[in-house]
């Protein structure tokens, strides 16, 4: 089974983040960056998949040279090549599928695993928009019927259940209200929710593999994809902070301020 | 004005789901609203909503039963394309989620997602798990959008009842079949839709009782932190937060839970917030109206009676 990913580079989701003076960007200083907490599940999957159904997965990244160290960082998880879509400036959604799509049609996955969302921009598309374009398939929010703390998570069994010979797959969604499961037929598009699984740590002999991977570098006009944002963000900034409140000494207290002050019970 | 297209979501009851009436109200602002309705008998459900739009699309087919990305967004850009639709929009429930861009997709639309308010046709929507607003413009021709539905109230009924237009959505075959949806059944009211929450975090070790039992004592519905639906304490769908439901009550009480960014995400736009946490250093506490220092183990107990001594 051939596996498409992907790996964003994000600000780490511990990070402070804040608006700059301009209010056209963030402040990027003492930042730190990683793959997209999203994206690593989507690796993690990947590789859990291949170790049943033996095939490469190819991890895809778009950025300038800095997202060698995501597209590292997959490949020391255990993939098998990286594809670098050299592009500085910014990126839509709409730009994202549109080079993920042709790259799809390069590589010919039979399965692409994105993240459900990236946390920097918290759109939750790029995976549906691939999915119409390519014409395939979609399950996003992908997550299993198992914990985190399960025998089968501590097994590293996939939560994506592949079908005899192949052909389909089965995906168990976080929806409202409950979850669902669907039947995809191959190829097609899987996006991941926090439950799928916990991703692996690189391990050294991995990271030391990672540094002779291959790594091929593309562009969006080689492509033939044109990338002019149709989104554009006027003015950032921060929401305004809540006002200050108090610390209460016991119970009897707080039941009082919520009784006659904020008068919610 | 522009033609706004909203599409409808119904409950596991098939009854109209109250986020939609928290879209229509976001559509309101950007123009004309229609609705389109899909369902195996969409007839029911179009009625629910005429009141509230211009026009109902009731769309009945047997292949738009159970929703699926694959099966609907073909008959939502249908619509949306023979009533020259400018904005296609949805609230941002998970279905809308999956939906929107699938629909965007296919007209060719720029689609900003979560949108918190409307100012002319700048959208307002968060970034970096709310930490970041952002002031977006589309530039195509049809633009999408899912709506986070604590920013606007639920719509009122528009004076006098829409028109409903019957159509049968042309028959598409769906690489994706839909195979089974496993309700987890609550007594209690709708997360998102509920005007007390109580939520516990970490510090239950997994232990809701008092959680619930104070939830049940205000007629609350329960919440977790990310924490608690990883490790299987409860449900995935009761995870508040970034990447889970954002809800606004007036009245949200955590316990256990420190307060990391992207839980603050989903909650801290409710009215009057109680952190209850042994740790007085904890990150909650920074956006908490009322903080108690305490043994949620202790402090739940003692709360719940004192509330119900209280009626
Ligand atoms: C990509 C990504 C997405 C995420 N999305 C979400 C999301 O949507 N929602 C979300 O919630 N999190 C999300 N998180 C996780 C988030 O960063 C935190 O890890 C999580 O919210 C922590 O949960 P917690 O507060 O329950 O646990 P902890 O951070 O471990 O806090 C437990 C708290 O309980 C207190 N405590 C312990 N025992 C007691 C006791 N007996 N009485 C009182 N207090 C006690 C402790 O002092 C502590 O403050 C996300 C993280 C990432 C990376």
């Amino acid at each position: 089974m051939k596996i498409l990913v992907t790996a964003k580079r994000v600000e780490d989701p511990e990070s402070k983040i804040k608006v700059d003076a301009a209010g056209k960007g963030i402040v990027k200083e003492g930042l730190k960056y990683k793959i997209n907490p999203f994206d690593e599940i989507a690796v993690e999957e990947a590789l859990r998949l291949v170790a049943k159904h033996p095939g490469d997965v190819v991890a895809v990244s778009i950025g300038g040279k800095e997202v060698h160290e995501q597209l590292r960082h997959a490949l020391a998880m255990g993939a098998t090549k990286a594809v670098w879509v050299n592009h500085e400036g910014p990126l839509d959604q709409m730009g994202v599928a549109g080079l993920l799509k042709k790259i799809v049609e390069k590589e010919k996955p039979d399965l692409v695993i994105l993240g459900k969302q990236s946390i920097d921009d918290d759109q939750n598309q790029v995976g549906q928009y691939l999915a119409e374009w390519l014409g395939w398939g979609q399950a996003t929010f992908a997550s299993k019927a198992d914990s985190l703390d399960s025998e089968n998570e501590k097994n590293k069994v996939p939560g994506v259940i592949v079908g005899d010979g192949a052909k389909t797959i089965d995906v168990i969604r976080e929806v409202d209200g409950g979850l669902n499961r669907l039947q995809l037929t191959l190829p097609a598009v899987v996006t991941t929710d926090l439950r799928l699984n916990q991703p692996r740590y690189a391990s050294l002999p991995g990271i030391m593999k990672a540094k002779s991977k291959p790594l091929e570098e593309l562009n969006p006009a080689g492509l033939g994809v044109d990338v002019a944002p149709k989104i554009t963000v006027t003015k950032l900034s921060m929401p305004p902070a809540r006002k200050a409140g108090i610390k209460v000494a016991d119970v009897p207290t707080l039941v009082t301020k919520l009784k006659t002050e904020a008068k919610v019970i | 004005m522009p033609t706004v297209l909203v599409v409808v979501e119904a409950q596991p009851d098939g009854k109209l789901k109250k986020a939609t009436l928290n879209a229509i109200t976001a559509a309101r602002a950007l123009g004309d609203v229609h609705a389109v309705v899909l369902a195996k008998d969409a007839t029911a459900l179009a009625a629910e909503v005429k009141d509230y739009v211009k026009v109902v699309h009731a769309g009945s087919a047997a292949h738009v039963e159970h929703y699926l990305a694959e099966t609907w967004a073909p008959a939502v850009a249908e619509v949306a394309k023979a009533i020259s639709a400018e904005w296609v929009g949805a609230a941002a429930t998970q279905q809308g989620r999956d939906l929107m861009p699938r629909v965007a997709a296919k007209l060719n639309a720029a689609m900003a997602s979560d949108i918190m308010a409307v100012n002319g046709t700048t959208l307002t929507r968060p970034m970096w798990a709310g930490a970041v607003i952002a002031e977006v413009t589309l530039s195509t021709p049809v633009k999408a959008f899912t709506v986070r539905t604590t920013e606007f109230a639920l719509a009122e009924k528009a004076g006098g009842a829409g028109e409903v237009k019957a159509f049968a959505p042309a028959p598409v075959t769906s690489p994706t079949k839909f195979v089974e949806f496993k309700e987890v059944k609550s007594a209690r009211p709708e997360l998102t839709e509920a005007r007390i929450v109580v939520s516990g975090g970490r510090g239950t070790k997994g232990d809701f009782k008092e959680v619930e039992a104070l939830a049940d004592e205000l007629g609350a519905a329960v919440g977790a932190s990310r924490a608690v639906c990883d490790a299987g304490w409860q449900p995935n769908d009761l995870q508040v937060g970034q990447t889970g439901k954002v809800v606004a009550p007036s009245l949200y009480v955590a316990a256990g839970i420190s307060g990391a960014i992207q839980h603050l995400a989903g909650m801290k736009g409710s009215k009057t917030i109680v952190a209850i946490n042994k740790d007085g250093e904890a990150p909650i506490f920074q956006v908490a109206d009322y903080g108690l220092v305490a043994d949620l183990f202790k402090a739940l107990p003692e709360l719940r009676a004192a509330i119900k001594a209280a009626k």
